[in-house]
């Protein structure tokens, strides 16, 4: 007998099945492939508020909140780094644009620290000359989304979820009681409370219940250098998107920008465009990377709806199926409140932090 | 019009080159080396004045012969060495060519990619001072250097027994050779490896030679541990030990398939070669539409093979583009291939896989070099429940590093097999990732 059948063994199902395992709930985690080996774990690893919409920001906190104790949560500390997270502005236009996201957002607790040029060049001298000034975040920062992702999933194991990898759903049903999900592998679960968070293959599911959404997928390109000499004491991103970059413990740059390219519906590669922008323009934005190399390129399938917002919560066509999906490609920080979100749903018949904007209902007529 | 691009100028793509342009079509053939020839026929420096008989030994012959196709062909095709395949996507290979970007579209694309020594790490192993086989005769037939003033030369292949034999010839100090293979396994292979009884004699010949000059060699001898401090002091095997300042090992080659991986070729195990391999058909056809495999990047089978391979994927290609060609000449290549793989077998009898290395590897072994992952750190992934070798990768980066597992990635999943009691086979192969080697931040990108 089980009560939830999580449907994605990324950061946001995995969390789902480890918030509900925590209650006591009886879960099965269903993921096709393997648990954080798709979006989850192949993101740049960024956990960051800073930038993120108001409406997103009280799920954000509480998500910084479940990150402070990670070791706690998950039981390892997944690299994960509190070390602030830099926005550059290039040009005056720009960090207005920061200064003004400054003020909407005070009052929610990011802290925000507006830096002009001779501030940043003191605080942060490794920022190249074209950035005029930036907004700091001291308390975002960033972690290894290869191990954070697939630990939340070990993590709910741990505290008595059945995990399921390489199981690939071909039929779900509801029979009036209970959802019926059947595998490829022929494994076959039933419970009275499914949850959708399957990424950027979360549509079908949403589709054949009777309310489609308009789910797209996107492919970032991410690339990593030989280590470096540490420099770079924070997470730094462009205001306006371009190059974002971070650096290890162990020296290795990891950078994006850009969109790369789907192999197949499940892969994707970062393609030569992305890759040789990235190769070209960083150096102005990060000059001491002069003479790095990259040695390594990746992308992921990330599920994008046409408002960049996810969809989270119940379904409006049937009962006892909520929804987590579509991040847009913001979803790791966010992942483990949103999956508290749907495990207090299960267990009390609401989220204790507002959803509302993330209602699949935006999505019908 | 896209041209015919050949990847790799070794004997596959030289003979490839010289087949298309013999029918008419001008190949674009792209090499990373600054001078063609492939690693076996690899030329020296152009103001070097070695001779090809000092050079390349019994094999002079047929090294000055490809080298000779290559200087005609030269100015005849659009030859680009020093030129490295960094990705391919969409019909494109994209290159590096001294710190420039740039792609060329092809209609077809013959893969010769080539092979890289196959790695079993020791203790040690990344003392200064350690070689693979390959790049102590690179040392050698290029630059004219020994890597030491005493070198064991240790692992097992073919090329273990010819490059001791090459560095005695030049005037080096071999202190021992250590074969891994037992005699008995060499004993087994013999009817096989009478198929070719040239390549077999050519083989005894080296062993005597180094015996009848006093040089111990060693069978049935598993190098154990390389000693050093700063740099290489000795080594070990069983109860014995050895001092010497230079160590080359390798345990026979491995294919370089990342190209024909990003291309999106179809794999498949193959347990002669103990490795994924792109497929192809006996004509070297891949499972993509217009490439074509050739040569020891589709499957290690030697230089004679390699040119034969080359010529096969060029009449392949020239058939399927609407060309005639000699069906008789083709076939009866395809025949001699047939014999080569049988010869082939014979060899990976005659010095079979260290099937226990994996087993003995201590956990304090440094493994991945690159990522400084040791087998004990890829063990205790296992340990975890992960068997599969890109999981695995995720978990503590071993293959992650500068070399992408070209080095370290098949020692990995040996350890994964014998860690998780799988099949060497059943779990998985390194995933392919751009860029092929290293790329340049600053790079200047040309339309």
């Amino acid at each position: 007998m089980i009560d939830v059948i999580v449907l994605g063994g990324g950061i946001v199902g995995a969390s789902a099945a480890l918030m509900l395992a925590q209650k006591g709930q009886r879960v099965a985690l269903v993921e096709r492939d393997f648990c954080g080996s798709h979006s989850s774990g192949v993101n740049y690893g960024g956990v960051r508020r800073q930038g993120r919409p108001l409406h997103q920001l009280p799920l954000s906190q509480r998500a910084h909140q479940l990150w402070a104790d990670l070791p706690g949560l998950i039981g390892i500390d997944g690299e994960y780094v509190c070390c602030g997270h830099l926005k550059l502005a290039r040009s005056p236009a720009d960090f207005a644009t920061l200064q003004a996201y400054a003020t909407q957002t005070d009052g929610f607790g990011l802290d925000l620290q507006l830096l002009d040029q001779r501030q940043l060049r003191v605080r942060f001298p490794w920022v190249g000359d074209v950035a005029v000034g930036a907004s700091l975040c001291p308390e975002d920062g960033h972690a290894n989304p290869r191990l954070v992702s697939p630990a939340f999933a070990r993590a709910a194991q741990r505290l008595g979820a059945s995990v399921h990898e390489q199981a690939e759903v071909t039929r779900i049903e509801h029979d009036s009681r209970q959802f019926q999900v059947h595998c490829a592998n022929g494994l076959h679960l039933q419970a009275p409370w499914l949850l959708n968070c399957a990424g950027a293959w979360a549509g079908s599911v949403a589709a054949q219940f009777g309310e489609p959404v308009p789910i797209t997928s996107a492919h970032p390109a991410m690339l990593v250098t030989e280590p470096l000499p540490v420099v770079m004491t924070v997470s730094t991103g462009v205001e306006g998107g371009g190059i974002y970059a971070r650096q290890v413990a162990r020296g290795n740059c990891i950078l994006g920008g850009g969109r790369g390219f789907a192999v197949d519906p499940c892969r994707a590669r970062p393609g030569q465009v992305a890759v040789l922008e990235i190769l070209r323009n960083a150096g102005e934005l990060y000059p001491f990377l002069k003479g790095a190399q990259a040695i390594r390129t990746w992308s992921g399938t990330e599920g994008y709806l046409p408002d960049h917002e996810p969809v989270i919560g119940p379904s409006s066509t049937q009962p006892g199926l909520l929804h987590g999906f579509g991040f847009a490609g913001a979803g790791f920080q966010l992942g483990p409140a949103v999956g508290e979100a749907l495990a207090e749903i299960v267990c009390t018949g609401a989220s204790r932090q507002p959803i509302e904007a993330f209602s699949i209902r935006r999505f019908q007529a | 019009m896209k041209p015919v691009v050949i990847v790799g100028a070794g004997p596959a793509g030289i003979r490839a080159a010289r087949t298309l342009l013999d029918h008419g079509i001008r190949p674009c053939l792209i090499d990373e080396n600054l001078r063609a020839g492939g690693q076996i026929y690899r030329r020296q420096p152009e103001n070097f004045r070695r001779s090809a008989r000092q050079l390349y030994g019994f094999e002079a012959g047929k090294a000055q012969a490809v080298h000779h196709t290559m200087d005609e062909l030269a100015g005849l095709i659009d030859y680009r060495p020093h030129t490295l395949v960094w990705n391919a996507e969409d019909g494109r290979l994209d290159l590096l060519d001294n710190g420039r970007a740039q792609s060329i579209e092809y209609s077809r694309l013959i893969v010769a990619t080539g092979a890289t020594d196959r790695i079993l790490p020791v203790p040690g192993w990344t003392f200064p001072g350690v070689y693979s086989l390959g790049a102590a005769q690179i040392a050698l037939k290029y630059q004219g250097c020994a890597i030491g003033g005493r070198v064991a030369f240790c692992g097992s292949g073919p090329l273990l027994y010819l490059v001791a034999y090459q560095y005695a010839q030049a005037g080096a100090k071999v202190v021992a050779v250590l074969d891994s293979a037992p005699f008995s396994a060499q004993c087994r292979a013999l009817p096989a490896l009478l198929r070719q009884p040239l390549t077999l004699a050519k083989g005894m010949y080296y062993r005597a030679w180094l015996s009848a000059h006093g040089i111990p060699v060693h069978q049935g001898a598993t190098l154990r541990q390389i000693d050093g401090d700063q740099r290489v002091r000795g080594i070990r095997w069983g109860e014995q030990s050895l001092e010497c300042d230079a160590v080359a090992f390798a345990h026979a080659l491995r294919s370089e398939t990342q190209l024909a991986d990003l291309l999106g070729c179809e794999f498949a195990w193959d347990s002669l070669n103990r490795a994924w391999l792109p497929q192809r058909d006996s004509a070297g056809r891949s499972s993509v539409e217009a490439v074509y495999l050739a040569g020891d990047g589709a499957g290690i089978m030697g230089a004679d093979a390699a040119q034969m391979a080359g010529e096969c994927a060029a009449l392949a290609l020239l058939e399927d583009a609407g060309s005639t060609v000699d069906q008789r000449r083709r076939e009866a290549l395809q025949k001699q291939l047939a014999s080569i793989r049988r010869f082939r077998q014979g060899l990976e009898t005659a010095f079979p896989f260290p099937e226990h290395w994996a087993a003995q590897a201590p956990d304090e072994l440094m493994l991945c070099r690159c990522e400084e992952v040791s087998a004990g750190a890829v063990r205790a992934v296992v340990d975890e429940g992960h068997w599969e070798i890109n999981r695995v990768k995720a978990h503590c980066r071993v293959g992650m590093g500068r070399c992408q597992g070209r080095m370290c990635g098949l020692a990995a999943a040996e350890i994964v097999a014998e860690r998780s009691g799988r099949r060497i086979d059943q779990v998985g192969r390194l995933r392919g990732q751009a860029p092929i080697k290293p790329l340049p931040f600053g790079v200047e990108v040309q339309p």
